[in-house]
């Protein structure tokens, strides 16, 4: 019987299979934040139930931060009652929490690799859809609601029921100055964002063993848009050379035992999954969204498509209006109001690189209002100061600010104006989502680079070329 | 829940309809399960935003569905492709069922909201694409569109009278109906969780080595 991944670290972690078709799953590490958990610990005192092992959790705070001026504390009574609440709950139950002012505070989903608490082979789960980002380091991590959070914390299981595979391959190397960010956009264009609903997605194939870790961190986060909970890719050289030497790593008398077992992570040769879809990386162009979902993409060199390909009109005309875009439009020639560089897609220090190479010795244009870096963590952050990255993004106009999830969801106070438009390296262009009637309009960091440089959207491969 | 109700329909005629839409991210910041009817589709149902914390009444756009009669009061929400997709928030869940929404229909539906309306006990109904247009169109040129849904015969009576067949769990049936405690199912295999942990600490030691 030949195995998926997916298959290996479910069957791993199966203590029970269920009358109704669930099995009861073991839950390794558990991560925490301040906006899905204040229910769950509520839940727990209600009915006086205890943590089932506070070890396996790690609490920081990073939705709903502020990203400036944090020596004045949080102005907002409402989000610090929020902050506060999560600081009682991890205080009253002994549980590790990486606050504001700790340097290794940050978003949830990029502290965990770095921070070697994100290991493979893993069940992994978050209140957070994005927890897919940590399947990169193959382990099997999904999101989850504020009930199974109470859940996970009471019992360190969840009831569930297991998904199909889904194998998606991805041939050839992509082009100098695209990136994962645009593969990802460019599969979620083609199989749309319920295309892979009801799967976990494994991702295979030269395109992706070429690539680095952060790189394939940023294809699994933004497997939620494609519609599946979880994706995974297989443990190879790549993966052991990222996790040396981060913190949480076994411990050196165990280490040999892990890095056998973690030999094991890669699906078996020649296994059927029950659905495989195909790409070649060189076909991929640097990627914009122009609508309200992630699946309405194209290439930069693109123009707005016509209503002749939309299944519903009076949707498609609708979105062109929230959009403030007509159809036919050159995807270059839409100015924009506001960048943002940050998100748990795109807030890694390689992120950061690739968009300080694009900004090194330019200026942000005159019609931009605001463009902000976000670093995902207080160590990307002293990373990027100590390569010198701050200075080329504030030379240029940038402004460089403290760890959060920021404008990616507009909790705090960084968040679009009615009507604003901006270029932004996060994973989600819903209506409202970076702020009430914002336009948002998702690339890859370089592409956002280069967008608060021209003002407008632009070929970042032309604009390297030319450079 | 009971077994068989009836209900109004509040057809929301798009597909993707994602949890930011549902329950827009300031009201995200409350530390209760209550109090976010009022918030439900924030963005379409009011001229303005607000906070959870602002008292001030607002407009309502008196062309969105939920401010027309007689969908304001329906408790039947049906809508098309990939309903719920996007963010975790089970704050959606419960701002559809504190506005007193007790079901949802719609062509298909996101797997984490899915999981989500389970815990919470929201009755979610799959149908194909060509019901679920009559359904709405029906809806929105009527004063009134009632439906019963029967969870027994897993069947939807329209107010002409045409019956509907769908698909649906018996575990999930029962599990909407019955309003389980779930911590308390699982804490009833509290000692295969205690072996399986024992047996890994073996197998897997360095998951343990906090302790």
């Amino acid at each position: 019987m030949k195995n998926t991944l997916y298959d290996k670290i479910w069957e791993d972690h199966c203590i029970r299979k269920n009358d109704d078709n669930s099995s009861l799953i073991y839950i390794d590490r558990h991560l925490i934040h301040e906006v899905t958990s204040p229910q769950a610990f509520d839940g727990l005192d209600i009915k006086k139930r205890n943590i089932w092992n506070k070890n396996s959790i790690l609490a920081t705070t990073d939705h709903n931060v502020p990203t400036i001026n944090r020596d004045k504390g949080i102005t907002d009574p409402v989000s610090k009652v929020q902050i506060e609440t999560l600081r009682d709950n991890c205080n009253k139950h002994s549980i590790e929490l990486y606050d504001l002012g700790n340097i290794k505070q940050g978003i949830v989903h990029v502290i965990g690799p770095e921070l070697g608490l994100t290991q493979p082979g893993m069940t992994l789960v978050c209140g957070d859809s994005h927890t897919s980002t940590h399947g990169a380091l193959a382990s099997l991590a999904f999101g989850i609601g504020t009930s199974d959070v109470e859940h996970v914390l009471a019992t360190q299981c969840l009831n569930l029921t297991k998904e199909k595979n889904f194998n998606i391959i991805v041939n050839n190397n992509l082009r100098p100055f695209i990136t994962s960010k645009d593969l990802i956009l460019y599969i979620i264009g083609k199989i749309g964002t319920s295309g892979g609903t009801g799967y976990t997605i494994e991702y295979t194939g030269d395109g992706i063993s070429s690539l680095s870790i952060e790189s394939r961190m940023t294809i699994c986060n933004m497997t939620i848009e494609a519609g599946a909970k979880s994706g995974l890719m297989s443990f190879d050289e790549t993966t052991h050379d990222y996790l040396k030497d981060r913190e949480f790593l076994p411990d050196a008398k165990y280490y040999d035992q892990a890095l056998k077992y973690w030999e094991t992570l890669v699906s078996d040769e020649d296994v059927i999954f029950d659905r495989t879809e195909t790409f070649n990386a060189e076909d991929v162009e640097p990627q914009v969204t122009w609508g309200t979902s992630p699946e309405m993409v194209t290439s930069v060199d693109g123009t707005i498509p016509s209503s002749d390909a939309a299944s519903n009109k009076e949707e498609y005309e609708n979105t062109l209006e929230y959009m403030g875009l007509q159809s036919g439009t050159d995807i270059k020639s839409i100015p924009l109001d506001k960048i943002f560089i940050g998100s748990c897609t795109n807030s890694r220090i390689e992120d950061l690189r690739e968009a300080a190479e694009v900004i090194k010795g330019e200026k942000v244009a005159s019609n931009i209002k605001q463009a902000i870096v976000v670093p995902g963590s207080g160590l990307v952050k002293a990373q990027a100061e100590s390569e010198g990255l701050d200075k080329i993004f504030t030379n240029a106009g940038f402004e460089w600010r403290d760890p959060g999830c920021s404008m990616c969801l507009g909790m705090n106070d960084d968040f679009l104006q009615p009507y604003e438009r901006c270029a932004s390296t996060s994973n989600r262009n819903f209506q409202g989502r970076q702020g009430d009637k914002g336009r948002t309009h998702l690339v890859s960091p370089s592409m956002a680079a280069i967008a608060g440089i021209k003002g407008h959207f632009y070929n970042v491969r032309e604009f390297m070329n030319e450079k | 829940m009971k077994n068989n109700f009836k209900g109004q329909v509040i057809p929301i005629n798009r597909d993707n309809v994602d949890t930011d839409l549902i329950i827009p991210k300031q009201y995200l910041k409350s530390i209760k399960k209550s109090g976010f009817g009022a918030f439900l589709f924030d963005s379409l149902r009011y001229t303005s935003t607000a906070t959870l914390d602002s008292t001030e009444s607002r407009e309502e756009d008196e062309l969105f569905i939920l401010n027309k009669k007689p969908f304001r009061n329906g408790n039947i929400l049906i809508s098309k492709s990939n309903f719920g997709c996007g963010s975790s928030r089970e704050h959606a869940v419960w701002a559809i069922q504190n506005y007193g929404i007790n079901t949802v229909i719609a062509e298909s539906f996101a797997d984490i909201f899915s999981r989500n309306s389970y815990t919470n006990g929201l009755l979610l109904i799959c149908l194909d694409k060509e019901n679920i247009s009559t359904i709405i169109n029906n809806a929105l040129s009527s004063d009134s569109y009632q439906i019963e849904i029967k969870l027994e015969s897993n069947s939807i009576t329209l107010p002409n009278g045409d019956n509907i067949i769908f698909d649906i769990d018996e575990s999930y049936k029962d599990r909407i109906l019955n309003s389980l405690d779930d911590i308390e199912l699982t804490l009833r295999y509290k000692n295969e969780i205690n072996d399986y942990e024992k047996k890994m600490k073996t197998i897997k030691p360095w998951l343990f080595e906090n302790e």
